[in-house]
């Protein structure tokens, strides 16, 4: 389908409702939140709350629990020009309202090519086959009693994500941006325990992942990344995968583009070179300025984002202030964030937070006061290999605008002095 | 596996020659095996294994020509693709676009894009028509591809496409496609001590904006602040 690889057009703008946020005002002259003042008692504190009155609901009203109802905004966004159909497009991951690193697997960013397989797990199979020395059917009853089984968190990231900015800054918000992306905790088998049963055949050098869905998603992975670290899981975040994460199973292919972890998983080929199939080269390869393609870009390069400010979390207070985000690296671990607040003239390095593992999101802070001048505030992440996350210019350099995938480029967010927060692009 | 001894015969020889010739194991040795699992039935890779490659290892028995898959097309995938392949709403252009790859705005297509015949084969087979996959026949997905490889002028309108003629399709767009070299093209965002104090030429001016294009849905998610 139209994958999500074609800039808009700047004329659908009179379809689309106006973006961000209400404009002036947005800052409290206040330095805190609460209201009230030393002559002005603060009702939250003194009138006597409903919640603090009557009767709350009983353990059986909500066997499965949902977040506060407050929270009702804390959801993936679609992008309705984005593509033809929502049964093969994408949605995003509201990063601006999320903490820590671990997304919670109702906000998990989709990207479906046929819509959301509804399987029947006793009438679920994977087959492996090929180039081995016996091809076997498992059931995923037979898959949870294999030996070895592991929990890795990881980031899964589309190589689509941050496609629309390649042009010039055009989403506002990091959910749209950078929101093609999820960092989760798998359980599964390594993929090589698999392989090891079935018996590779001599020639064995390349592996096609297979899905069960109405797209019969196909991608060519190489047998040394499937032998390395590639997982099949069927967890996420402790409990079984979301329907459009792939339940009941799905590959995990750590640090590499989001469109090699088949979902809904049901085949593994064994072969001796790659298939080329439509998703490896008609889609998610990278065309270049002279009108050439890169492909098997598999790797994400080291990337990152700040998260608030942001245009759908800004800052709305002057003084003390949180500056937070998040970086990752498929290549391993991040091992620095440095923050700008000048639109790249100086640089300050960010406090990491939590865990800091190689192919996962890494939180980063920078906890600083906020005249409420004007603010160009952007973030690089370095990763454990050296790689430096390039600013767009330089990225631009090399691959063009055309590219739609792999744009790992600096953000930079204008924070207005009324707290208003825009995406801009900065010289 | 005691189950073998009810297999066809076929599989047997499938299965058992391999372990014979290949040294097995050379991964794991078989007695670590945890035995999970069952042997494969061949009606069951059978059903599945419809994978093609470039060199056409996987195309089935068969063909399909231009004519007839003119009509297919019109009935079955027109809707979204237009007529002619050129694409209705926001659905794929199928059609066109040479010579754009290296424009302001490059259109992909089959003819323009596309690096190998069989991959359109595969595609069509396993996924198309979209929402009613695996619909059309062996012959009727060799048509289809036909037809859509003479709407790039890539095929004469008297094509017949099958295993047989598949090597004399030549793709435009064939050798446009280089492995991944960032390692080697992008050497230059490793190892560099970043900048860390008056970086750039003078003070960083605005140069674009998101609210001058104005394009993100309305989002209606601000946090309830007091």
């Amino acid at each position: 389908m139209s994958g999500p690889d074609r800039p808009p057009s700047f004329s659908r703008r009179s379809l689309l409702g106006k973006a961000g946020l209400a404009g002036a005002g947005l800052v409290a002259t206040a330095t805190t939140g609460a209201r009230g003042a030393s002559g002005t008692p603060d009702p939250a504190i003194t009138d006597i709350q409903d919640w603090n009155r009557y009767l709350g609901d009983g353990v059986d009203k909500a066997p499965y629990g949902k977040p506060s109802k407050h929270e009702a905004h804390v959801i993936r966004r679609n992008v309705s020009w984005f593509t033809a159909d929502t049964a093969s497009s994408i949605n995003f991951t509201p990063l601006h309202a999320l903490e820590g690193v671990v997304t919670p697997n109702g906000l998990c960013f989709e990207r479906h090519h046929s819509g959301v397989a509804d399987i029947d797990p006793a009438k679920h199979r994977l087959m492996v086959h090929g180039l081995v020395e016996k091809p076997l059917v498992f059931a995923l009853d037979d898959l949870k009693r294999f030996p070895g089984r592991v929990n890795r968190l990881y980031f899964l990231e589309c190589s689509a994500n941050s496609g629309m900015e390649w042009r010039g800054a055009q989403m506002n918000g990091c959910q749209y941006t950078h929101g093609m992306i999820h960092n989760v905790w798998y359980t599964g088998i390594p993929l090589r325990s698999l392989l090891a049963e079935a018996g590779l055949r001599p020639g064995a050098r390349w592996l096609l992942a297979e899905g069960a869905d109405a797209a019969a998603m196909t991608r060519s992975i190489p047998l040394e990344k499937a032998l390395k670290d590639c997982i099949v899981a069927w967890a996420m975040n402790g409990e079984a995968l979301r329907p459009e994460q792939g339940y009941p199973l799905r590959i995990v292919v750590p640090g590499w583009e989001g469109s090699l972890w088949v979902k809904w998983l049901r085949r593994i080929k064994v072969g001796d070179q790659p298939w080329q199939h439509r998703e490896e080269t008609s889609k998610y390869t990278d065309l270049m300025a002279d009108g050439r393609s890169r492909r098997f870009t598999w790797v994400m390069d080291a990337k990152s984002v700040i998260t608030s400010p942001s245009p759908q979390a800004p800052f709305r207070h002057r003084g003390a202030n949180v500056l937070t985000g998040l970086a990752w690296s498929g290549r391993g671990r991040i091992t620095r964030v440095d923050v700008s607040i000048d639109g790249g003239r100086n640089w300050t390095t960010a406090r990491l937070d939590g865990p800091v593992l190689p192919m996962s999101l890494t939180r980063f802070y920078l906890d600083f006061d906020w005249d409420g001048r004007e603010m160009l505030v952007q973030s690089r992440a370095m990763d454990e290999t050296g790689y430096l996350q390039p600013n767009k210019a330089d990225l631009r350099k090399i691959r063009g605008i055309n590219s739609a995938y792999h744009n790992n480029a600096i953000q930079t967010w204008r924070v207005m002095p009324g707290g208003e927060t825009e995406n801009v692009e900065v010289s | 596996m005691s189950k073998s001894r009810k297999l066809p015969a076929l599989l047997v020889a499938l299965v058992a020659l391999p372990l014979l010739t290949s040294g097995a194991g050379a991964e794991q040795p078989a007695s670590k095996r945890s035995g999970l699992g069952r042997l494969a039935h061949p009606d069951e890779i059978r059903a599945w294994d419809i994978d093609v490659r470039p060199d056409g290892q996987g195309l089935p028995a068969g063909s399909g020509s231009v004519r007839d898959g003119e009509a297919l097309f019109q009935e079955r995938c027109a809707t979204c693709h237009g007529d002619f392949g050129e694409g209705t709403g926001r659905f794929p252009v199928l059609a066109g676009g040479r010579g754009s790859l290296d424009k302001e705005s490059p259109i992909k297509t089959v003819g323009s894009f596309w690096p190998y015949a069989a991959t359109l084969y595969d595609y069509v087979r396993r996924a198309k028509p979209y929402g009613n996959a695996r619909s059309l026949s062996d012959d009727e997905v060799y048509a289809v591809a036909a037809y859509v490889l003479s709407l790039n002028d890539v095929v004469k309108d008297d094509f017949v496409f099958s295993r047989e003629t598949l090597l004399t399709i030549s793709m435009p767009n064939a050798a446009g496609f280089r492995d991944d070299d960032r390692m080697a093209s992008e050497k230059h965002f490793w190892a560099r001590s970043p900048c860390m104090k008056t970086c750039g030429k003078g003070p960083a001016r605005i140069v674009g904006r998101a609210g001058a294009i104005d394009v993100t849905p309305d989002a209606k998610d601000r946090p309830r602040g007091e």
